[in-house]
């Protein structure tokens, strides 16, 4: 007789049930991981991840230095664990104008319908239609290589897809009672749309995100590749694997433990992401 | 003067070629203090004539006056007129946010009027409705479909209505508890000195809260019906049923 | 009483949860012959979960516990999923409340009524849409042929209802299930389907288990009503004496519908707040 509605979750109602899917766990836990050795780079890297030591190129793996070293002889571990930064502080950036930026263009379109809805709409099919990765090359072209601006290529075309998944909650939420209910005690415009309406697209945004990052940290790691991220000598994965191919017949680890660390990052996002929706899903009850 | 005049409504649905004609030409008239019925099967239009008064669908043509205020078609009701025009809507698990608090379900309302004590106005308002105070610190998921019903009429009166509008309140309820919803609320029809305008397809509801009532058809008025004519047709289906 | 199909004795059902077990049914026990017996509770009494564990349709997580549960004479306790494949849809037909989700919107009527027929007998195709179209006939529906061809999302609720009759008693099952068969219908589409089913129970010497939670309601078509509270059994009679019922619990039930006598009164309440 009736649906089973989404309890609002708790701190410890989160942990609880993310514990209870393996996935969820082990995906959340190396992202934590990650998370940490960007934050703690400077206490946690053995070495100066810029310090040349030109006598010591090319090693492999060894006591002293647990990955090896690169083409100018710096310690690949310490890279890797300062190459972190970068890579997380794009895909923050991404997150924070792609994910308001679309949930924002949804919600209006949806709520307010007719003509905003169209040109809302329209906008969005335009911008989706663009290539992600030839807009970053544009937009370096036009304006300098760099974090920034790479992230802001990656964010301004990834926002269509939030924008038409909220745009169709929000029309299906219009008609529902609690809304109108809302309406008639007064509740209207902006109270109505953060108040109300947001809470109830937010979760399906989340998994979205969280979906998202995987494949934004892999688009990252192609800027880098294709030299549109960070400048060198700055650590960064993209640009790790880049140089490592190079020299990937004989000094195979240079390119494939960046490459590795990209591929880990990735997934446990991925994982997190399932777990997320096994979460956040009412009907997963 | 009538607590509720509706004259010549209609609500018209604009399709893609054609509208769709949801109510002709409704008249009737809803004394204070009265519960009115509006009566009929699925499709003939009452929830449509209710949600025009209650200023959901503001696409309507005719007129509509609450205690000799008219309405405006086209525009959102706004000021005193929205107080006073309350609704309690069908299903408890739909009407209330699924993320908010009771608290913030019953508070926000008076919080945006710039009332004082909201959270001991929530109180009150909860014991009007027989729930206790605990019930304010829940989330709607965690009450019964009754208790969920109580809070949406704790709801609809909190800016002290003079009509309230009720959308099958009770059909989605167990009989014992639909009892309890009927019994408050024509409890609060007399303490608070309320008009009711009452949809319902329940012949059994209809029997026991309407003084007057009217039976729609296909979007237009087919019957009035007295008191005594609510009775005869309440005796009449009993005995068919038999 | 007629010959027992359905016996249950001691039936029990409890589920897990995070303080402990809990006990959703708590030794109920009867029997249902060929007759109409209606099985009425509240929210919370167990009558769905009672219904279900005479289905087979428990969630796994359910223990279910009895010290008899036979269906005509098979034992349903230890019964895996094949058996009970076999016997629902041939010997026990289950008719839901909402006919919206038991009938596929992909598939034509004709094609789901008859599939009872497809898994169960080795009828032709020619003769199973003949026992389709009467089966449609049978249950009042008008212009069979073309609702035979129609799919679902041309029907309206109360011929949704009656094409889902149709398709579980096609193959003349000896007991129907019905769980809350009218209650996402009008009011006067229930007393309509009710009666369908009171009839046609009648006609195909089948027995009837009704479950609700509407006393007044179906306590006109059941020959015995039996309530549930709290997961068991709190009264059982036969529905003519139900307005002399013993247990306040029945009678406040009984007492509860609204109606042009209850006009202006209070209506009695059981016991504590909903």
């Amino acid at each position: 007789m009736s649906e089973t509605v989404q309890p609002p979750l708790g701190g410890s109602v989160f942990l609880q049930r993310l514990l209870r899917s393996p996935a969820a766990a082990v995906g959340c836990l190396v992202v934590v991981v990650i998370l940490a050795l960007a934050l703690f780079a400077p206490w946690i890297a053995p070495y100066d991840p810029n310090l040349q030591e030109t006598a010591n190129r090319l090693m492999p793996p060894d006591a002293a230095h647990w990955l090896g070293t690169d083409g100018f002889g710096r310690d690949i571990l310490s890279r890797i664990i300062y190459g972190a930064r970068p890579t997380l502080l794009l895909v923050l950036v991404v997150v924070l104008l792609m994910a308001p930026l679309g949930i924002l263009v949804g919600i209006l379109a949806g709520f307010f319908g007719g003509i905003t809805e169209r040109v809302l709409m329209r906008l969005t099919d335009i911008v989706m239609s663009f290539p992600r990765l030839l807009l970053a090359f544009a937009f370096v072209a036009i304006m300098g290589p760099g974090l920034i601006n790479g992230a802001l290529a990656l964010a301004l075309t990834s926002w269509p897809a939030y924008a038409r998944q909220a745009r169709v909650e929000t029309a299906a939420l219009r008609r529902s009672d609690y809304l109108a209910a809302a309406e008639m005690v007064g509740i209207r415009g902006i109270r109505l749309l953060w108040g109300h309406i947001l809470p109830l697209v937010l979760p399906s945004s989340i998994i979205r995100l969280a979906l998202d990052l995987s494949g934004i940290i892999l688009a990252a790691a192609g800027l880098g590749f294709l030299g549109l991220g960070v400048r060198p000598p700055t650590a960064e994965w993209g640009s790790m694997v880049s140089e490592g191919t190079q020299v990937i017949f004989d000094q195979w680890w240079v390119a494939a433990v960046p490459g590795i660390a990209i591929l880990i990052t990735s997934f446990a996002f991925n994982l997190l992401a399932d777990g997320l929706r096994d979460i956040l899903d009412p009907r997963h009850d | 003067m009538s607590a509720l005049s509706v004259s010549n409504l209609s609500v018209i649905f604009q399709g893609r070629d054609k509208g769709f004609t949801a109510v002709r030409d409704v008249s009737f008239d809803v004394g204070a203090g009265e519960t009115f019925g509006l009566i009929g099967p699925s499709g003939c239009g009452k929830t449509t004539v209710l949600r025009a008064i209650a200023g959901l669908n503001t696409n309507w043509q005719g007129s509509i006056a609450v205690s000799g205020e008219p309405l405006q078609p086209g525009r959102k009701i706004t000021g005193a007129l929205r107080a006073s025009i309350q609704m309690v809507f069908q299903d408890p698990y739909s009407s209330l946010h699924p993320r908010h608090r009771i608290s913030r379900i019953l508070g926000e309302p008076l919080s945006l009027r710039g009332e004082r004590d909201v959270g001991g106005q929530v109180r009150t308002a909860l014991e009007r409705v027989g729930l206790p105070a605990a019930v304010a610190g829940r989330y709607p998921h965690q009450l019964s479909g009754g208790q969920r019903q109580r809070v949406a009429i704790a709801r609809a009166l909190l800016l002290k209505p003079k009509l309230l509008l009720l959308d099958e309140p009770t059909s989605a309820l167990d009989v014992s508890v639909q009892a309890g919803i009927l019994n408050l609320l024509n409890d609060l029809k007399a303490s608070e000195g309320m008009t009711f305008v009452l949809v319902s397809h329940d012949p059994g509801v209809v029997a026991h809260m309407c003084d007057r009532a009217v039976i729609m058809d296909a979007g237009r008025i087919a019957r009035s019906m007295d008191r005594a004519q609510i009775a005869a047709s309440w005796s009449d289906a009993a005995a068919v049923a038999g | 009483m007629t010959d027992p199909l359905l016996q249950v004795e001691d039936l029990s059902i409890s589920f897990p949860s995070a303080n402990g077990l809990v006990r959703i049914v708590d030794g109920v026990s009867f029997s249902v012959g060929r007759e109409v017996v209606a099985l009425v509770g509240e929210s919370g009494s167990g009558k769905s979960m009672t219904g279900r564990a005479i289905m087979g349709l428990l969630p796994s997580r359910a223990q279910v516990a009895a010290a008899r549960l036979s269906f005509d004479g098979q034992n349903l306790t230890a019964l895996p999923e094949k058996g009970w494949n076999s016997l629902r849809g041939s010997g026990m037909g289950l008719i839901l409340q909402d006919p919206k989700y038991s009938l596929n919107p992909a598939h034509r009527i004709g094609r789901q009524v008859e599939e009872a027929l497809l898994l169960h007998t080795k009828l032709s195709a020619a003769e199973r849409r003949e026992r389709a179209l009467d089966m449609l006939d049978k249950v009042g529906l008008p212009d069979v042929g073309r609702i035979y061809s129609s799919y679902p999302a041309a029907l309206s609720g109360g011929m949704g209802q009656r094409v889902m009759i149709a398709a579980m008693l096609i193959n003349r099952p000896k007991l129907l299930i019905a769980d809350e068969p009218t209650s996402a219908l009008d009011r006067g589409l229930q007393d309509q389907i009710l009666t369908l089913l009171r009839l046609l129970s009648e006609e195909l010497g089948m027995g009837l288990l009704l479950i609700s939670h509407d006393l007044q309601q179906v306590s006109r078509y059941a020959d015995r009503v039996m309530v549930m509270r709290r997961g068991k059994i709190d009264e059982e009679m036969a529905s003519a004496d139900l307005a002399n019922a013993k247990s306040d619990y029945t009678r406040a039930l009984w007492a509860a519908r609204p109606s042009a006598a209850t006009y202006g009164t209070r209506l009695p309440v059981y016991g504590e707040q909903p």
